[in-house]
């Protein structure tokens, strides 16, 4: 506690980010410049459709989904994805999408609005770069899973692989299991929930964000320091498993935080040519 | 990148070959530089399996008077072999440089060996009761429909796809390697390691030979050397994480054992599907479901991990 309480009274800590390289990524008042060029599709959720994927190649499943879009299905389910690569990304639209099976690499990346849900496992660098909706992996997911979101809920009901929430920059990324080496590496904002344990290294040079962790941590990575969980913080965590039917063992309330400790060389406001001059 | 992957069939053999084809082949897009199998299959008592070629594929373009040194060079072979006392079982010309032999013979197997590395352009792919190592140029189909894999019955296989990243490419720098002398030994890998010229120094030093530049048959001689002074398999891999720096995850295979190990960094793939009767394990997931038509459930080895399943 003596780290954090030293970074807070030296004013280093806060909820808003700071330093030069930092940058505001959404405001609500600049909502209206969000437009989406092309893929915006009319859909009507009660409107159901069903494709078997056993035969289709990664493009042939991408482009079946836009194309049910497009006729106004609001409800997708594709059977057997047999864990090919690349399926159901890019998705900017609203959509109910189960794929019933397993995912390979770089499934469901940089998808903003759909509500997934997967029966199987996910691969290596899934939801890269998701900005809105929810994900629910029923099962096991790959190492790099959720990097560098900006928003949504993904969640993962199994075990995930190393560098979980890598350069994560905003949403909330749930952990039922346990996560590996390097979770949370350059978190830069948003919320992760381990309900396990979390492997070594965790939360290593995070700019801002904050980290959850329900077991044993293997350790902290540099600039990770323990936090202190406030009331409003357990309510929130207890609301947002409760979401996706999850519950920490020992209650939100005795979930391990962790937050930076901005004591690394980019929380100066200094330049290197600067640095130089004043050095 | 490369691709890896291996199976074990606990206590049912079965057409390994046609299953570690299918395997590699969907991992294609990993390396399509050259593609290697080392398959495990039913030990005949009091007999070896030898697999060695005596010319690269490259040199049957390129070579003066090739065919000709290839037939002379077998010769050689065949004359050191019952020199040495080898009783030759049968002769199989599996391409026209890379053969297949059975023989029996007592003791001085790796003197045998180092003799008939001795003859210009031979190197023995592998040696041992059970395990047969091929490797070609070409995707797993081309490799296996060559070297008749494609019904190969046996208890185990190991894999591997190869892009060509820090060696030539040419069958030489092609995986799995042996383990030279050790019966029954053979590893892949995928990754990089970064103090692979000290550890070759070392274990130069300590007599063992090197056939390429390949950091992944320094795995192999590294297990081998281990397991020369005693080592058990498992413990010797995990004497490798300490060791061996850079980021890899590799899999190596014995007579009755098949394992996997983990760097601390976990930088490299690898997916796991255990049942009570089937071990598969490979860098992509896709592979492991080539093979099983239900749905299975697969996980990720951890950082650090190692696993190692018996027959």
């Amino acid at each position: 506690m003596a780290t954090i309480d030293k970074s807070f009274d030296a004013g280093l800590h806060s909820e808003q980010l700071s330093g030069r390289t930092q940058e505001i990524f959404f405001s609500a008042e600049e909502d209206e410049n969000f437009v989406y060029p092309y893929n915006a599709f009319e859909v009507d959720s009660s409107k159901k459709a069903e494709f078997d994927a056993q035969s289709l190649e990664s493009t042939d499943i991408n482009l079946k989904i836009r194309e049910l879009m497009k006729e106004g299905f609001g409800h997708i389910v594709v059977q057997n994805p047999r864990a090919k690569h690349s399926i159901g990304v890019g998705i900017l639209n609203r959509l109910q999408l189960d794929f019933e099976g397993s995912l390979g690499y770089f499934g469901c990346g940089l998808v903003d609005g759909p509500n997934i849900r997967i029966s199987g496992r996910v691969g290596w660098s899934f939801a890269e770069n998701m900005m809105a909706g929810t994900i629910i992996v029923e099962k096991n997911a790959g190492s790099t899973f959720g990097a560098a979101i900006r928003g949504g809920d993904l969640v993962c009901k199994g075990d995930v692989g190393s560098r979980t929430g890598i350069d994560m920059k905003g949403g909330t990324i749930i952990v039922g299991g346990r996560t590996g080496t390097l979770s949370g590496f350059m978190m830069q904002r948003g919320r992760m929930i381990i309900l396990g344990d979390a492997g070594p290294n965790l939360g290593d040079s995070m700019y801002d964000g904050t980290i959850f962790v329900g077991g044993n941590i293997a350790s902290l990575g540099v600039d990770a320091v323990a936090g202190e969980m406030t009331e409003l913080e357990a309510e929130w965590i207890e609301r947002k498993l409760a979401l996706y039917g999850m519950k920490a063992p020992n209650g939100a309330a005795n979930l391990q935080k962790i937050v930076a400790g901005k004591q690394l060389w980019n929380y100066d406001n200094l330049e290197p040519t600067e640095k130089k001059i004043v050095l | 990148m490369c691709g890896i992957a291996g199976i074990i069939r606990r206590g049912n053999p079965g057409n390994i070959g046609e299953e570690m084809t299918s395997m590699l082949q969907s991992l294609k897009h990993r390396g399509p530089d050259s593609t290697g199998f080392a398959v495990y299959g039913v030990p005949e008592k009091n007999q070896y399996v030898m697999r060695f070629k005596v010319a690269e594929q490259e040199d049957m373009n390129s070579g003066f008077d090739i065919h000709q040194q290839i037939k002379d060079r077998r010769d050689i072979v065949d004359s050191r072999m019952k020199e040495m006392g080898a009783e030759i079982i049968t002769q199989d010309t599996v391409t026209e440089y890379a053969f297949r032999y059975t023989f029996r013979k007592e003791n001085g197997l790796r003197r045998l060996a180092d003799y008939i590395e001795d003859v210009e352009g031979a190197e023995i792919l592998s040696l041992g009761s059970a395990l047969e190592l091929v490797k070609d140029l070409g995707d797993a189909g081309v490799v296996a429909g060559q070297y008749n894999l494609g019904n190969f019955n046996g208890t185990h296989a190991i894999g591997h796809t190869r892009m060509a990243t820090e060696s030539d490419v040419d069958i030489r720098s092609a995986h799995p390697y042996w383990a030279y002398p050790f019966n029954d030994v053979s590893v892949v890998h995928n990754g990089q390691l970064t103090n692979y010229w000290n550890w070759r120094r070392t274990l130069e030093h300590r007599g063992h030979r090197f056939m390429s530049n390949c950091d992944s048959e320094l795995i192999a001689v590294y297990l081998a050397d281990k397991m020369d002074s005693g080592v058990e398999l498992e413990k010797a891999m995990k004497d490798s994480l300490d060791e061996l720096d850079g980021v890899f995850t590799y899999v190596v295979a014995t007579s009755d054992r098949l394992g996997m190990a983990k760097d601390l960094m976990a930088a490299k793939p690898m997916v796991l599907y255990e049942s009570d009767d089937f071990v598969a394990l490979a860098s992509e997931e896709v592979a492991i479901r080539s093979i099983f038509p239900h749905e299975i459930d697969t996980f990720d080895p951890y950082e650090g991990e190692v696993r190692v399943w018996q027959l």
